[in-house]
């Protein structure tokens, strides 16, 4: 069947640009949480807490990776709950370490 | 709740999800992803306003610029979880054939940002600035 072979919409196009755009958005996130330690002097929960905000940026680039690889067949499968999670629990550890350099 | 409850547990065993109904299109598993993704988008970008509030802003009081901080930071995490489960009921309707969830949520966070900014336009205004 050739209509099965592209989407028209193209819509696993739009949705890995939507992943780049999070990426992008992740990767601001990441840079004012460092720009945040650089401030406020090294100290060692700083550092620390750099170094997680910065393995939470990994984390999501590891999960966008994952799923804009899986998005170049022609009919990709759904997205998997984990993925989803995990995304999720990346952008929530950022806000959690901005919490914890506030004080 | 039951409902809140019933998509924790979808949460904590996702492969569940899986075993009801049939798969929907695929084009309308990757419209719920993108949703899914603006979302976290949104999330990203209060918890960026939070970082924000508390860098570029020290004339503010210390007491103003934390609060104004932790409650974009907390709209981001809330936002962020919303984001999961709301995907979730998604996918769970689409595959039983319901209809989608309606929530209340985008009101609730659209007076949440407007507070806050009226907050920052009196602060500014009135010059409650501690230096």
């Amino acid at each position: 069947m050739t209509t099965a072979e592209r989407d028209p919409g193209l819509q696993p196009e739009r949705t890995r640009l939507a992943w780049r755009r999070t990426t992008l958005a992740c990767t601001v996130v990441a840079l004012l949480a460092v720009r945040q330690a650089l401030h406020g002097g090294a100290t060692a929960a700083g550092v620390l807490a750099v170094a997680l905000s910065l393995l939470a940026w990994l984390g999501f680039l590891a999960v966008a990776h994952r799923r804009v690889t899986g998005m170049t067949t022609a009919k990709p499968a759904p997205l998997s709950s984990r993925l989803a999670l995990a995304a999720a629990g990346c952008t929530v550890a950022l806000a959690v370490f901005a919490v914890a350099t506030l004080f | 709740m039951s409902d809140f409850v019933r998509g924790l547990r979808l949460w904590l065993a996702p492969e569940r999800i899986r075993e009801e109904g049939d798969t929907p299109d695929y084009r309308f598993s990757l419209a719920n992803e993108r949703t899914f993704l603006a979302w976290i988008r949104t999330a990203l970008a209060l918890i960026g306003g939070g970082f924000a509030v508390d860098q570029f802003l020290p004339g503010l009081a210390w007491g103003i610029r934390a609060g104004l901080a932790l409650g974009l930071l907390a709209a981001g995490v809330l936002c962020a979880l919303r984001a999961v489960n709301h995907w979730v009921r998604c996918e769970r309707a689409m595959r039983r054939g319901e209809d989608l969830p309606v929530s209340r949520f985008p009101a609730l966070l659209g007076l949440v940002v407007a507070v806050v900014a009226v907050v920052m336009v009196v602060v500014v205004l009135f010059g409650w600035e501690g230096r």
